[in-house]
């Protein structure tokens, strides 16, 4: 049986995410590296799933499927990590309390099993989100 | 034959290395092979080599496919939008080089533009903070020679700065740390356990977002004061042996990253950060200093300030530049859907930008200069590609402790291609003439 959990949601920089961006935007390897949630062995327990499996994480902001990854560096309790990209910013805080950057760091977030669901590719995904007509 | 050309540097993060090997075939057409750079790096300078290149402007069409057009028709479109528009915005500016940079901030003034670079999701509130209460810092090659004390508060050099360490931070020896790591101390804060606070002596698993309440903890024990028995999830014991570790060192550093500016606080963590390093500075040398993202985010915002007075966030569309972070700032200006268009260079919101403010560009005339395909260019009327700045053209940039470093130019771009720079002067020119500027 899956569960729902709620999670507090960091993005930030890895270097596989690093080479992908470099090494172009609309290639699956960015999906492969940025299009990812970093889990902790007991998120997973308390979810019910397997570790490379789909998930929806939604937030008061949006939602998003991407791949939930075993942690690489970790452990760290109670929070969730998405690397930097169109699937994290799909989800996080655009307030910026008047300094004009927004909360990309420290939002709260649910996670549940989306095993069937397809993960867009970057350029794809925010193409979808704003509507824009694509071949 | 080849050529191997040395001392190119790396136009990929602000650590800018000066140090790399750079193969090239005899004509000096193609980059064959990169030595002594990251990987990210070394993908930096290959990719430009990509068979899939686009090299010529595009304009997205109403069915949804791209048309190839000339570079004239690109300057011709971009100058009618920036001429029609009420408040155009010009974002990005932190991954090309000063000159184009110089170049843009004319064409802002010209349109009354509002304008901004990266620091804006970056280390925009580092930038309010030493407004605030300035900013006592070096050069990193002082750091190499010095530093016995090393701190890195909310970034992870490991993954985003990969040589700083051994160009800089921990591993070299230099001439008054000449066992390398061996003479240094590392203290490591983030809330992850990161590959680089795998590597400290010493890693405060902060709780996220609460680090302002450790720094402040950290300046009590400074003090000798009472302290709570937790402070952010870390026990007084334990930020007490940090104090003592901190100063009894000869010459310390503070690194801070997007960990502080970006978690709730935001530009108050950062003074609370410079705060301690004032009180560091009763006990010993301490410095302070922003790892800082893109190779030239530090000479865009060197540019901004020279130019109009302030490092980013400029609003120009009174016909004087005016700086208020909240209001003038780009995602806010997105989201407030303030702006009626958007031209975009050396950089990708689409990407990197929360999708409430990318939605915004997709429904206004826009245009994105960027050598690579990216969201932004995919939602984007049109298409720019340029040279790779670093890699095809040369030009000034500035490493993240303020040292402008000229770049060097490789490898010739494909056929016909322009620079940033050059692309500007057309679109300046054009623009002169539409509102009839000498």
């Amino acid at each position: 049986m899956t569960e729902k959990i709620t999670i507090n949601l960091i993005s930030g920089r890895t270097i596989q995410q690093g080479v992908a961006i470099e090494g172009g935007k609309e290639k699956p390897l960015y999906r492969t590296a940025a299009g990812i949630i970093e889990l902790d062995p007991e998120d997973f327990k308390r979810l019910g799933i397997w570790k490379n499996t789909n998930v929806r994480v939604t937030s008061p902001h949006g939602n998003v499927v991407v791949k939930a990854m075993a942690t690489s560096q970790g452990p760290h309790p109670g929070v969730a990590f998405i690397p930097m990209g169109p699937w994290a910013n799909s989800i996080i805080d655009p307030n910026t309390y008047s300094t004009g950057m927004p909360t990309f760091k420290g939002v709260p977030v649910t996670i549940e099993a989306a095993a069937s669901e397809p993960i867009l590719l970057g350029i794809e995904l925010v193409q979808k989100l704003c509507g824009v007509k694509t071949e | 034959m080849t050529k191997t050309i040395t001392d190119v540097i790396c136009p990929f993060c602000g650590t800018l290395c000066d140090d790399l090997e750079v193969v090239v075939s005899d004509d000096g057409k193609q980059l064959l092979e990169v030595y002594n750079s990251c990987v990210i790096g070394t993908e930096k300078f290959l990719h430009s080599q990509a068979k899939d290149r686009v090299t010529r402007p595009r304009m997205h069409q109403e069915d949804g496919s791209w048309k190839e057009v000339s570079y004239d028709e690109a300057v011709e479109y971009t100058a009618q939008m920036l001429a029609k528009a009420k408040k155009p915005l010009m974002f990005g500016w932190s991954s090309t080089n000063c000159e184009a940079q110089s170049v843009g901030n004319e064409i802002a003034e010209i349109s009354k533009a509002c304008c901004d670079n990266t620091a804006a999701t970056c280390h925009g509130t580092t930038l309010i903070a030493v407004q605030d209460i300035g900013l006592p810092s070096c050069t990193l090659g002082e750091i190499k020679n010095r530093a016995d004390r090393v701190v890195f508060w909310g970034c992870n050099p490991a993954h985003a700065h990969p040589r700083h360490m051994s160009r800089y931070s921990i591993f070299p020896r230099g001439f008054f740390t000449g066992k390398g790591q061996m003479s240094r101390k590392l203290i490591v804060v983030d809330p992850r356990c990161t590959d680089t606070a795998k590597m400290a002596d010493m890693h405060l698993q902060v709780e996220q977002g609460r680090d302002y309440e450790l720094l402040d903890a950290l300046r009590v024990a400074l003090k000798g004061e009472w302290l709570p028995d937790v402070v952010a999830g870390i026990p007084a014991e334990k930020i007490r042996e940090a104090a003592d570790t901190l100063k009894s060192g000869r010459f310390g550093i503070i690194f801070f990253g997007m960990g502080v500016t970006q978690s709730l606080s935001k530009n108050h963590n950062i003074d609370g950060a410079i705060a301690l390093t004032k009180d560091l500075n009763e006990h010993t040398k301490f410095s302070i200093m922003p790892m800082r993202g893109h190779y030239n985010v530090t000479g865009s915002g060197e540019v901004f300030a020279w130019q109009f007075g302030f490092p980013f966030s400029v609003d120009l569309t009174r016909g004087f530049p005016r700086y208020n972070p909240g209001d003038t700032s780009t995602i806010d200006l997105l989201t407030r859907g303030e702006l009626d268009a958007m031209f975009t260079i050396g950089s990708d919101p689409g990407a990197h930008f929360p999708i409430s403010a990318v939605k915004p560009i997709a429904n206004m005339p826009s245009v994105c200069v960027d050598p690579h395909l990216t969201p932004t260019s995919g939602v984007s009327k049109l298409h720019v590609p340029v040279a790779f700045n670093g890699v095809e053209c040369g030009g000034n940039c500035y490493r993240m402790d303020n040292v402008p470093i000229d770049c060097r130019k490789v490898v010739e771009p494909p056929e016909g291609m322009l620079t940033d720079e050059q692309f500007l002067i057309k679109v300046r020119d054009r623009l002169k003439q539409l509102k009839g500027v000498a």
